[in-house]
């Protein structure tokens, strides 16, 4: 820890909507001496405790593991999904970040595909939706083969694992100007594309997990490259040209239809 | 009651494939007569739920977060174990069962572990099959690292990500199955009690978290795979959501808690920082590979790290374990750790921390090396703390991580409750009284994968159908039970908010039943969480309503469970007059300071029934019989 503490004085801009059927709006919260050692989520904390103990409602905002991973926090601050910082969550964006003085607007993700649920928090269960429609080998627990038996050359399992770090936190859509999923699907498609494992069904899976995003409200992808520049985890859009790849196959090389 | 494992007859080694065969089975076409409810979606929860469905069960899922994939499972970084032996090493499956139940101080039940390390091999299989990203070497096989309480290369691991990568594994699996129709999921939903019908567990009530309506779930079977109680400390490395509080209301029903004081504080952790810190950061073992843990020899030297010259460092690991050094296990480390930082040699602004250095590490394998294997690693401590550690060694203290306490099972993983399951963290079977590193992975997939969907179908072949519904009377008292609650909660309307009183039991707990314990603060911490419950009952402020979303109200629905809870660890720790593991009290301890276990009176497992609000719990024994291994003093040295 660098020695001494920091505090700086800021004002939030933060969207409060009580229901998806509110229309919802922002509040201006003054907040002083916020430390800058403090995570975004903790100096929201710190609100939430203020409000609660003057009898008002805290900011409702989703997170769980608090260090970047589970997917569950994010919202859009100053314009940006997650934040200022590239490749990083919103929970692991530090005050630091900020300057005295600084006016700081939070609002939830916005898209056609997720609702609002309350202030920051929106319902994300389409991706899961995407995912269920196939988003996976299909296999059973007890019929593996021995682990070894297909040796996966190293590069190859470590493009595999750069698409398959997606947190599945929504941010590509929220930046999307098309609301589309394009980076969240070929993330997936291209992990179990890449592997010898996921070959046999790749071009099914493509198809049919494009066609749930289009059912779903999800907009089309228009090369924006939006989303590359939020995901907290830096999934390239490199994985889109893959899917797309598969995609074709699909619609043109295989029964698939 | 001296309680019975029902740990089947015959050779360590045999005994699971004898079980197999002599369990009853539920033939395919009569599978889908049967509901099974699973609670949780981590690795025990996501996979069980899957196999379960797969086999043809009718499954219902429950979690807290707003989907599956997001289970605190997903944090963990460094690995899973198996036997494979791939890198020709010496290891066996022998080998892995025994490291760690001596990792475990000799404190879980045999059998179990020993079936533990027999399915970790079919776990990689499966998780490669799925499409795991594991790590692979240049010839494109599996590559393995070390962690500790092992001195075999026998860690799997993709990135610093393993956990995410299974859980994902998992939840691709349990996503098909939702398609199919087998599961259904049922997300942002918390199990507020258990429901049980002629003492057989039948159901559940849910709270549902958006709307805050209550739902009632029927079932034949219910299966709690609700992870581990480590926030009781509330600093910990724990999500926030992590709770005690299904486990807690099975206990409050008679399902017993076994060895609740059975945690695992780790040691290598981005230390405490301010007041308002709402969680504690992992630094995964694995770093612990290649770096060196140190502090100055003299107390109180201030000058940076880099200015410490060699001969005035002490690698207090290597010197006290030379055979393990670094790679002391957990609760050796963490001990170790805070016995040199109480002895004023601790350092950063607290001095409540110690150095994990690169340094020789990254001369001898270069830069990049060393960030292809830790680089995410590094860029959170950077982003943490803003230094870089590949300049300035790191800063670690230990902090509450893992809970090897949980619902007492039998060797079928049933509770004492018949139809009511429990896995992975939320049971206490098979780590004892310390858990091995990437040990946890592996029993929450063997749990679910491997496990469940055999002795589940033991129960339920000796069961019919359930004809309980949800309209059944069990279900409405419990329900109004959890309103009730509910309604107190936001009538209080104190002047405390919830955290602010997690915090302070967070803190007794830290003080007095965390890395070393003794009479005297145990005695004293019953006391102060007496008081604290009380000031709870009647000072808390629970803003908002019952009728939308609110997690101050989750919350505080979480932390009166954690301020009941945590006398009956107390009480516990108190009954365990012993050092094992991470229970270490000092009053029992050998010359040099190590853990002094007392096999003639404490070769048991403690489970507890509730007795009653405020009343004392009761004791239960489960003897420990060891019939294949001999009991030895661990040693590390
Ligand atoms: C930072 C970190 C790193 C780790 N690294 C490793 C590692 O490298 N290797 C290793 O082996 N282990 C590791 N561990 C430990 C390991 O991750 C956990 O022990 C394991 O993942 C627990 O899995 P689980 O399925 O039992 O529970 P969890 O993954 O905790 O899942 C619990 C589930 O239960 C649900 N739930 C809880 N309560 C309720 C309720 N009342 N109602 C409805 N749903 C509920 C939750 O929503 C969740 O879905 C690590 C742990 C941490 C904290
Ligand atoms: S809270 Fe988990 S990613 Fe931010």
């Amino acid at each position: 820890m660098k020695q001494g503490i920091n505090t700086i004085n800021i004002t939030l801009k933060v969207w409060r909507q009580k229901g998806h059927k509110d229309k919802g709006r922002f509040e201006t919260i003054p907040v002083r001496d916020v430390e800058t050692h403090m995570s975004f989520l903790e100096m929201l904390d710190v609100v939430n405790e203020r409000l609660t103990l003057e009898g008002k409602e805290p900011i409702e905002f989703d997170n769980d593991c608090r260090e970047g991973i589970c997917g569950m926090c994010g919202a859009v601050v100053n314009g940006i999904a997650h934040g200022p910082e590239k490749g990083m969550t919103l929970c692991q964006l530090h005050m630091r970040k900020f300057s005295d003085g600084d006016t700081i607007a939070v609002e939830p993700w916005r898209a056609r595909a997720f609702k609002v649920v309350k202030d920051l928090i929106v319902d994300r269960s389409s991706l899961d939706k995407i995912i269920q429609a196939g988003g996976f080998i299909s296999m059973i627990a007890g019929g593996a083969p021995d682990a070894n038996a297909i040796p996966i050359p190293q590069e190859i399992a470590e493009k595999a694992m750069d698409a398959a770090a997606c947190i599945g936190c929504g941010a590509c859509v929220a930046a999307c100007p098309n609301a589309s999923a394009m980076l969240f699907v070929g993330a997936k498609i291209s992990q179990l594309a890449l592997l010898p494992q996921g070959k046999p069904e790749a071009a099914k899976r493509a198809l049919s997990m494009l066609r749930e995003m289009d059912e779903l409200g999800f907009g089309n992808c228009s090369n924006e490259t939006e989303c590359e520049a939020v995901c907290p985890k830096e999934i390239s859009i490199a994985n889109i040209a893959l899917f797309n790849r598969e995609f074709l196959k699909a619609g043109f090389g295989s029964s698939e239809k | 009651m001296q309680l019975d494992g029902k740990v089947p007859g015959g050779q360590l080694s045999e005994k699971w494939d004898r079980h197999r065969f002599e369990l009853k089975m539920v033939n395919p076409a009569n599978k889908r007569k049967y509901h099974i409810i699973v609670v949780g979606t981590g690795l025990a929860g996501g996979s069980s739920s899957a196999a379960l469905a797969e086999l043809g069960y009718n499954v219902k899922t429950f979690c807290i977060q707003d989907s599956p994939r997001r289970a605190h499972s997903i944090a963990a970084q460094g690995g899973i174990n198996a036997a494979k032996n791939y890198p020709n090493d010496g290891d066996s499956i022998w080998r892995l069962f025994y490291d760690t139940i001596k990792g475990g101080d000799f404190r879980s039940r045999e059998a179990n572990t020993y079936r533990l390390a027999q399915v970790s091999n079919n776990i990689i299989d499966q998780c490669v099959a799925q499409g795991v990203p594991f790590a692979r070497d240049y010839g494109g096989l599996l590559a393995n690292r070390s962690f500790g309480g092992a001195q075999v290369s026998r860690t799997f691991y993709a990135r610093g990500q393993t956990g995410q990568q299974l859980l994902l594994g998992a939840y691709s699996s349990l996503s098909r199955q939702i398609a199919a129709g087998k599961v259904k999921m049922f997300p942002r939903r918390e199990m507020l009690d258990l429901v049980l019908v002629n003492g057989q567990a039948k159901g559940i009530v849910v709270r549902n978290l958006i709307t805050g309506e209550f739902e009632s779930h029927e079932a034949d079977a219910v299966v709690l795979a609700t992870g581990g109680y480590g926030n009781v400390y509330y600093l910990s490395t724990n999500a926030t959501s992590c709770n005690v509080g299904a486990a807690f209301r099975a206990y409050k029903k008679g399902a017993f808690f076994a060895n609740p004081c059975f945690t695992q504080i780790h040691p290598t952790c981005i230390p405490h920082s301010g007041e308002y810190q709402s969680k504690l950061t992992l630094m995964s073992e694995s770093l612990r590979n290649d770096g060196r843990v140190w502090v100055p020899k003299n107390p109180g030297d201030k000058r940076r790290p880099n200015d410490i010259p060699e001969s005035e460092r002490d690698y207090f690991l290597e010197r006290k374990y030379p055979s393990y050094g670094n790679l002391a296990p957990r609760d050796v480390a963490s001990r170790s750790t805070k016995e040199e930082c109480d002895a004023g040699k601790g350092v950063g602004t607290t001095g409540y921390a110690v150095y994990l250095d690169f340094n020789d590490v990254i001369e001898r394998d270069g830069i990049d090396t060393i960030s292809k294997k830790y680089g995410n690693l590094f860029d959170m401590y950077k982003n943490i703390i803003d230094e870089n550690p590949y300049e300035t060694p790191m800063m670690i203290y230990p902090a509450s991580h893992y809970t090897m306490g949980g619902l007492w099972v039998d060797y079928n993983l049933m509770s004492n409750i018949d139809g009511l399951f429990v896995l992975g963290e939320a049971n206490f079977s098979d780590h004892g009284a310390n858990r091995l590193g990437a040990s946890a992975l592996m029993q929450g997939l063997a749990d679910g994968y491997f496990i469940i969907p055999y002795t589940i179908g033991g129960y339920l072949a000796g069961t019919a159908p359930s004809e309980v519904s949800a309209d059944h009377p069990a279900f409405n008292e419990a329900t109004q039970a959890a309103d009730e609650r509910i309604k107190k909660l936001l009538a209080i309307k104190g002047k405390r908010t919830v955290d602010n009183i997690h915090r302070e039991l967070g803190q007794i707990m830290w003080k007095y039943c965390g890395m070393a314990r003794n009479k005297e603060g145990l005695n004293k911490a019953i006391k102060l969480i007496q008081e604290l419950r009380e000031e709870f009952r009647e000072n808390v402020t629970v803003p908002g309503s019952d009728s939308d979303y609110n997690l101050s109200l989750q919350k505080a629905g979480r932390v009166a469970d954690f301020l009941e809870f945590a006398e009956l660890m107390v009480t516990d720790a108190l009954a365990r007059e012993e050092s094992c593991g991470g229970h270490f009290r000092e009053e029992y301890q050998t010359e040099e300071g190590e853990a002094k276990r007392d096999d003639e009176d404490f070769c048991h497992v403690a489970a507890w029934e509730y007795g009653g609000y405020g009343k004392a719990p009761i004791f239960h024994k489960e003897p420990l019989v060891f019939e294949s291994v001999e009991l030895t003093t661990r040693s590390y040295k």
